[in-house]
């Protein structure tokens, strides 16, 4: 799609969102006006806001740069939550039983959450590539698996001595914590990793061969096999990227944020990284802005709470509309562009 | 024993809702991924009314009209834009679930009288058969109903083969002159009427109340026991109820097995997956083709265009 017609639709659902957001607001007698400006000052309007703004951008930024990958290659990953939590639990694992210098058990703890996740991506992909399971499914039923996983050794193996509650495990031993900005809970050694993803994410599919034969795979898988591609291996490699990348952003929430293995660890930035993902279609350098716009509506939205009375919930509705009227506008767009096609008798482009 | 049987029966009837209502859409070859959003808006948009109009009637039929509405949404982006079915389907599940959220708010936690304990009299007394099946409510009542409705429908009537065709062969019933399209439409808002029942169910009877997330997963669930179900109400519903048998041996087994208790209601995605694999994968096909009984079992395929759009020339 252009650029003056991708722009058109980005503002289309911008505003469109923001109106509806404000019908709601005002359907349960709030001001929106007062909201949203609480939804700026709340996510960047203080040093403190603005770091607690980027440690909810850096998971989410790792989760939809990992579907990125898998979605060019035609794979619906649609269980990336259980990816983030078999990362957490592997991250978890090494923070607890490793003992080393910080530098040691960042670079330890980060290996093992991106393994943790990849092989939690690798059993959805083996299911779908040698036992077609549809991705969905298997990675929504691993998703459950890895929640049980976690919710059993919170409360089984890994409890707290003398009580079992799902409130947590022990907090990590303080050297397996991700170092932070001094005064705030910025970790700037996660931004580090997520604005790395974003730039490998972004070479391997623009500058890469295996970019474009993943993009083939994702277009046609039949054909690409037919062009000598091995789109069995393609399509676990995909898998093998997002899942690693979801495993760093677990780890990331447990060692630069909880500090301990929690049942909601994943903090719904799988789900979250599904939207962004949609919304950027498929071009990793659009992730970094929209995440960050993502984040500031999540972080944000608990000001409403405070101030307003209003449930936080309001920044997830936000989130669902722009993303569902992006896709609209552009479904619109492309029919609009078919009529035009099929009137002058031409073959429509394929804008798909 | 007979208690333990009739609350199976009691829990489940949300989901057979759920289920049957999902496997009727897919049938036509949509699949509506929004489920578990759509049986939370649903089941928040069924208690807010029944709660501020006092009749539970009317809250059944606003939450079918939700989930009407969101059906309506995805077969609107899917079949006339065109758009991904998984997408939309997975957008349309964040926002509805948020929305109720949202919505919800001023409805945590009020008091509600449910749907009325209605035993049938005579049928009630027949021994075990009358406990747990026949001393329940209207509404799971009907969702008994529902499942033997929903196969004479579709295997035994001629509406019935129609819908078989629009998500087996498009072209071919396009071909026929059936309006493929429309009946997808139809279908899918059948279907989220039926999920919105389902939604209801719960706020309005089995999980009395309204509370943040009330209905948490129970949509995925249902998504997977369709799967399980092979596309077909009886089996299907049988995942309902073997699902509802879970939750309540998990209740019971809470004080002395806290763990095994906190585990057990993630088990249908396991055994869907290993369903799944039965089903596809050669070497257990062979495994399987040894017992006729289980192949005969596990047999399914989902409808053949299902999920793909049809576009007529």
């Amino acid at each position: 799609m252009n650029w003056s017609r991708r722009f058109g639709s980005a503002v289309f659902a911008i505003v469109a969102a923001l109106l509806v957001a404000a019908g709601l607001m005002l359907l349960v007698n709030a001001p929106p006006l007062e909201a949203f400006n609480l939804l700026a000052k709340g996510s960047v309007g203080s040093t403190r806001k603005l770091s607690d703004t980027l440690m909810a951008w850096i998971p989410l930024v790792l989760t939809s740069a990992g579907l990125v990958v898998t979605y060019t290659a035609g794979l619906w990953n649609i269980g990336v939550e259980g990816q983030v939590i078999a990362g957490a639990i592997a991250a978890s694992y090494v923070a607890r039983t490793v003992d080393g210098p910080v530098w040691v058990l960042i670079v330890l703890t980060m290996v093992a959450g991106a393994l943790g996740g990849m092989i939690w991506a690798l059993f959805a992909g083996a299911l779908k590539v040698y036992g077609r399971v549809n991705e969905i499914f298997g990675g929504l039923g691993l998703t459950f698996v890895g929640q049980a996983l976690a919710t059993y050794l919170i409360i089984g193996p890994w409890k707290r001595a003398g009580i079992a509650s799902t409130s947590g495990t022990n907090p990590f031993p303080e050297r397996a914590w991700l170092p932070t900005v001094a005064g705030s809970r910025l970790s700037l050694v996660g931004v580090g990793v997520a604005v790395l993803a974003v730039v490998a994410v972004y070479l391997l599919l623009r500058g890469t061969r295996y970019g474009l034969r993943i993009k083939a795979v994702g277009r046609n898988p039949k054909s690409a096999y037919l062009l000598g591609i091995p789109t069995n291996r393609y399509m676990l490699s995909a898998f093998a990227i997002g899942g690693g990348l979801a495993g760093l952003a677990g780890t990331v929430q447990v060692t630069g944020f909880f500090h301990k293995l929690v049942p909601a660890v994943s903090g719904g930035y799988g789900y979250l990284g599904i939207l962004v993902a949609l919304l950027v279609s498929l071009s990793a350098l659009w992730v970094p802005p929209v995440a960050f716009f993502f984040a500031m509506i999540s972080v944000g939205s608990t000001q409403l709470q405070l101030r307003l009375n209003l449930d936080s919930s309001l920044g997830g509705v936000l989130q669902g509309i722009l993303v569902l009227f992006a896709m609209l506008a552009q479904g619109l767009q492309v029919r609009r562009g078919k009529r035009i096609g099929s009137a002058a008798s031409t073959s429509p482009a394929g804008e798909h | 024993m007979e208690a333990v049987f009739a609350s199976i029966v009691a829990a489940s009837a949300p989901l057979v809702f759920a289920v049957v209502g999902e496997t009727i859409t897919e049938k036509a070859g949509v699949v509506n991924l929004s489920l578990d959003g759509s049986i939370m808006l649903s089941a928040m948009a069924g208690f807010a009314v029944a709660f501020t109009t006092g009749s539970t009637t009317l809250g059944f039929a606003a939450a079918a009209v939700v989930g009407i509405l969101v059906a309506l949404v995805i077969a609107y982006a899917s079949i006339t834009l065109t758009l991904n079915q998984v997408a939309v389907g997975f957008v349309m599940f964040a926002l509805t679930r948020d929305l109720s959220t949202f919505l919800g708010n001023p409805y945590v936690h009020q008091p509600l009288a449910g749907v009325p304990h209605l035993p049938i009299p005579g049928l009630a007394s027949i021994p075990f058969i009358g406990p747990v099946f026949f001393q329940q409510d209207l509404m799971v009542y009907s969702s008994i109903v529902l499942i033997f409705v929903a196969y004479w429908f579709v295997f035994r009537t001629r509406p019935g083969l129609k819908l078989q065709a629009v998500g087996e062969r498009p072209e071919g019933a396009h071909s026929r002159g059936i309006p493929v399209n429309r009946l997808r439409y139809l279908y899918t808002a059948v279907g989220g009427a039926l999920v919105g029942v389902a939604g209801a169910a719960f706020s309005l009877d089995v999980k009395l109340g309204w509370s943040f997330q009330h209905t948490l997963n129970f949509g995925w669930i249902a998504l997977a026991i369709v799967i399980f179900g092979g596309w077909h109400p009886y089996r299907a519903a049988l995942g309902a109820y073997l699902f509802g048998a879970l939750q309540i041996v998990a209740i019971q087994l809470q004080p002395v097995f806290p763990t095994v208790s906190q585990i057990l209601p993630s088990l249908p995605f396991p055994i869907m997956i290993l369903t799944l694999l039965i089903v596809y994968t050669d070497w257990l096909k062979q495994l399987a083709n040894r017992f006729p009984a289980l192949r005969e079992f596990l047999a399914s395929e989902p409808p053949s265009a299902s999920g793909t759009r049809f576009e007529p020339e």
